[in-house]
């Protein structure tokens, strides 16, 4: 088999060579340990590299195997976004804060993961606190799109992204807070799955806005999201807003039939403001949808324009209380020399963090200041139910809800970099989604200039099936989410 | 609504932030783009709704207080950037 095989190969078409022995998994993790070293320089997509400790992880799939213990995963390499605490690797977010950070325990997703027997290659590069939609607010400095290196590859989850388009991994993980694994999944050109909030535990993960955070993965097909999303989800007594709900084979329940699925098109999503190209690929997915047999329903989600000042006051008002944790004191940054307490924190702060993280906790801590709290915390929080109360309605008569996954493709570097306003507006179609706490899916539909451009479906609470079961047949019809990057021009 | 300066400083120091007398302006420029987006909660009546904190209305499950963990202390200080015998160290709070 050659290595191009390998590196493009899906989850489930590799773990059935895995199964077959056409393949080791130590082939299998050298191959993507081998393109990692050698896209990495270019790509900046990940943090910490695990080789060693991936070959063993390797070899003990492969004795796996051979005895007939095999798990979802068994031999699969993985790369987990840094913000999975990992037991004994650095675990970074992205952030001079936790530049040394190395946790004492594991994540229940990268437990989890593991248990599947999942081989983790290394940890991948994001903005920092997962606050950002390019990458350029990472400490370590930008991943570039793999599609065109002069260009953001999306974030938070824009390590993962990137690693997945460029084959170094079948299979990567992300978090979305507000869009962080849909907006790098449509500007990579991936297949990128957030959840249900209390679907995946999220204990473990450094914290951003805990009413929002959602782990969730990327792959190269609807198929394999619907494999890691099983092998990722369920209660944990270590979170106790995971969802006491039964998770079910989303695998063993994905099918082709998309017969007399309702499908709406919000108003506020289709509207003048769209770009006409992203407009244009996103109509032919879905007429691809609706040749299968899908009705396609105009609907209304009339306070969808609210989401993103509801947002930008709970997303800063729950990070600038989570954030408060790092003190200087217990772990993380330290300055040096600090003369008294006050300084410690003060400077430990400023320097450990970079200016969107502090433009955050600023933002954060004066919607929750005296004064100011039923303004706009309370108030937001009133909005946000407003804003689910649509989707609730909407879902009366529809099975999903559709739209773009961004409102355009991957851009340069540093253009939006100046108004941190437009580059919130990068998530104008993923916002709401956290918000109202549904689950929701990039798949690709297509490319505007030789970049790609994301389909997003929106499922019912704890419907991820019926979702998965659309990007599946949409993924079966057509050939979008086979294009790659030209990975040779990646390679130096 | 429009902020000062002195606001900026006033938000920083509860959030133990250092602003540089060089950055505030540009920092009290943006930090005012984001208020003005958030205002537009303003515009929308919700006099009758009541606040949404988990977005399926969940409450927090409590689990039987029982010791679940054993003590990890040796791992976890482990990350502390100083220490002495066990214990986070700080400089003198107290003369």
């Amino acid at each position: 088999m050659t290595d191009n095989a390998l590196l493009s190969g899906s989850v489930s078409s590799l773990r059935q060579q895995l199964r077959d022995r056409a393949v080791s998994s130590e082939e299998l993790t050298r191959a993507c340990l081998e393109r990692i070293e050698a896209c990495n320089g270019a790509l900046n997509a990940v943090i910490t590299m695990c080789s060693e400790q991936a070959l063993d992880s390797a070899r003990e799939a492969d004795k796996a195997i051979a005895k007939g213990d095999i798990a979802s995963l068994t031999g699969i390499p993985l790369l987990h976004k840094d913000i999975f605490c990992t037991n004994g690797v650095r675990t970074t977010c992205g952030s001079r804060m936790l530049e040394q950070f190395v946790p004492a325990y594991d994540a229940t997703v990268v437990t989890k993961m593991r248990g599947e027997g999942a081989v983790m290659l290394g940890k991948c590069n994001m903005d920092e606190f997962a606050m950002g939609s390019s990458n350029e607010t990472s400490f370590f400095g930008a991943v570039r799109n793999p599609w065109d290196l002069n260009c953001v590859p999306g974030g938070s989850s824009g390590g993962s992204a990137a690693a997945l388009a460029a084959g170094m991994a079948p299979l990567v993980t992300g978090t979305d807070t507000g869009g962080s694994i849909r907006q790098p999944a449509s500007l990579c050109g991936v297949t990128g799955l957030k959840p249900t909030y209390g679907r995946v535990s999220r204990l473990g993960i450094i914290a951003f806005a805990s009413s929002l955070d959602q782990a969730g993965p990327m792959a190269r097909t609807a198929e394999d999201c619907a494999i890691a999303l099983t092998a990722m989800s369920g209660i944990d007594a270590g979170d106790s807003t995971s969802a006491d709900i039964p998770v079910p084979d989303f695998h063993a329940g994905l099918h082709h039939d998309v017969q007399g699925l309702r499908i709406g098109l919000p108003r506020e999503y289709f509207n003048e403001d769209l770009d006409p190209d992203v407009r244009e690929r996103v109509m032919a997915a879905l007429s691809a949808l609706e040749q299968a047999g899908a009705t396609l329903v105009d609907i209304e989600l009339p306070h969808s324009h609210y989401a993103i000042a509801t947002y930008y006051v709970i997303a800063p008002a729950e990070a600038s209380a989570n954030l408060a944790r790092y003190d200087g004191v217990r772990f993380g940054y330290r300055c040096e020399d600090p003369v008294d307490l006050e300084d410690l924190y003060l400077r430990s702060r400023s320097e450990g963090f970079g200016e969107e993280v502090q433009r955050r906790i600023l933002v954060g801590t004066y919607a929750l200041s005296a004064g100011f709290y039923d303004a706009y915390f309370n108030k937001a929080q009133q909005v946000r139910r407003v804003i689910t109360e649509d989707f609730t309605r909407a879902f009366e008569s529809v099975d999903v809800i559709a739209g773009p996954s961004a409102p355009g493709v991957a851009f340069q570097f540093g253009a939006k970099q100046q108004d941190p306003v437009a580059m919130y507006m990068e998530d104008i179609y993923t916002l709401a989604v956290n918000l109202a706490g549904l689950p929701g899916l990039s798949t690709p539909a297509g490319l505007i200039n030789g970049m790609p451009v994301g389909l997003q479906l929106i499922g019912k609470p704890f419907d991820e099936q019926t979702i998965l079961n659309a990007a599946h047949r949409l993924q079966s019809d057509t050939d979008w989410h086979m294009a790659r990057p030209q990975l040779e021009t990646v390679a130096p | 609504m429009s902020v000062s300066p002195q606001d900026v400083e006033k938000v920083a120091l509860l959030a133990r932030l250092a602003i540089s007398e060089s950055d505030l302006p540009e920092v009290t420029e943006r930090f005012g783009r984001v208020l003005g987006l958030v205002d537009e909660l303003n515009t929308i009546d919700t006099e009758t709704v009541v606040p949404m904190s988990n977005p399926h209305d969940m409450h927090q499950r409590l689990r039987p207080d029982i010791v679940t963990g054993q003590n990890d202390r040796e791992n976890l200080m482990a990350s502390a950037p100083a220490q002495e015998q066990g214990y986070f160290l700080v400089p003198k709070v107290i003369d």
